[in-house]
């Protein structure tokens, strides 16, 4: 296999490290929608809590996309 | 049969130099001072930034529509970011949290709404948080004049963020290395987040708006390419649906910025509180 091809193959398989942020994204949301829904009166002030975790959660899934980009361009 | 056009999604993030600057040397580094589309559309930002300010800098105890604007962002900076995550000791720190937060929406929300494309092959509205530079600037500014506060405020004591108390002296070997990673990586994902979500934002629009030119293009072919048109609408109400959901990422990132960075700020200025 060409340096190239592998490169790009590479760089496409990095990004699977998305499916990780992607499980993370949906099981914070769907928690937080299931206590949201048992206590609505203490949903409000959690909503800065979720999205600090939501942009945790995404850091990892930009981590494997930062990866790929190195490996196409880098 | 019309020509097909190339699809290239990344070009809108080129940086193209409309006026060529003075070009000279500082410390052996090349600085290059030309106007190019990135500048234009910072300036562009700053001025709005400005004429807002200047709208608004009169208060009026029944606020006109511009102030009720910038009384509801300084509502989200103050009543739902600072005060409840830093408490009354934050309230210093809440003009410099307050122009990161205008900053970052303003340029995201540029990148959105006058997303008009280019002009004789030169881009000339430009998402300026879509260049990792920018991001990086913002980041480390953040990060560093915080670490910095840390220092000015509690001295070599604020070392101490790095080993957690109550640790026993064989994971504290291995606790404060981690530890200091995970720390001094926060700039790096600060800066990525931004420009990963912008971005990748960007490119999934452009990439059905070529969709939208290519599939119309190959339709008019006649017979049964004809049916090529439905894709091309159904890309195009997705452009649609695209940019409805772009304007809520431009709000949530200038949104999750700024609330990490408050994050920062409450270790350093709760530090040894118990927080």
């Amino acid at each position: 296999m060409e340096a190239e091809a592998a490169k790009l193959i590479g760089a496409g398989l990095a990004t699977s490290g998305m499916i990780g942020a992607g499980i993370g994204l949906g099981s914070l949301f769907g928690n937080y929608l299931q206590a949201a829904i048992r206590n609505p009166s203490a949903a409000a002030s959690q909503q800065t809590m979720l999205f600090l975790g939501m942009a945790l959660t995404e850091t990892m899934g930009l981590f494997s996309f930062v990866v790929s980009l190195i490996i196409l361009f880098g | 049969m019309v020509e097909q056009p190339t699809i290239d999604p990344m070009h809108q993030f080129l940086v193209q130099k409309i006026w060529q600057g003075p070009v000279f040397q500082v410390a052996g580094v090349t600085v290059d001072m030309s106007i190019t589309n990135s500048v234009v559309s910072m300036i562009a930002g700053a001025l709005i930034l400005m004429a807002f300010f200047l709208l608004t800098a009169r208060g009026q105890i029944v606020p006109n529509r511009a102030q009720a604007l910038a009384e509801g962002i300084y509502n989200i900076v103050d009543k739902v970011l600072v005060t409840p995550i830093i408490g009354h000791h934050g309230r210093p720190y809440i003009p410099y949290l307050f122009t990161l937060f205008c900053v970052i929406l303003v340029l995201n929300l540029m990148g959105v709404l006058l997303a008009v494309g280019s002009l004789g092959g030169l881009t000339l509205t430009f998402t300026v948080t879509s260049q990792l530079a920018i991001t990086a600037t913002l980041a480390v500014l953040t990060f560093f004049s915080v670490f910095i506060l840390g220092f000015v405020k509690h001295g070599p004591k604020f070392l101490g963020l790095f080993a957690p108390s109550g640790m026993p002296l064989p994971l504290l070997i291995f606790m404060v290395p981690i530890e200091m990673i995970s720390y001094f990586v926060r700039p790096v994902t600060l800066a990525m987040r931004l420009f990963g979500n912008m971005l990748g934002g960007h490119v999934v629009m452009a990439l059905f708006g070529a969709f939208v030119v290519a599939l119309g293009i190959a339709a008019t072919a006649g017979g049964l390419s004809t049916l090529l048109f439905v894709p091309s609408a159904l890309s195009f109400a997705m452009i649609v649906a695209l940019t409805g959901l772009e304007l809520v990422v431009a709000l949530l990132q200038a949104f999750v910025f700024t609330a990490l960075a408050t994050v920062y700020l409450n270790e350093v200025v709760n530090f040894g509180h118990g927080h």
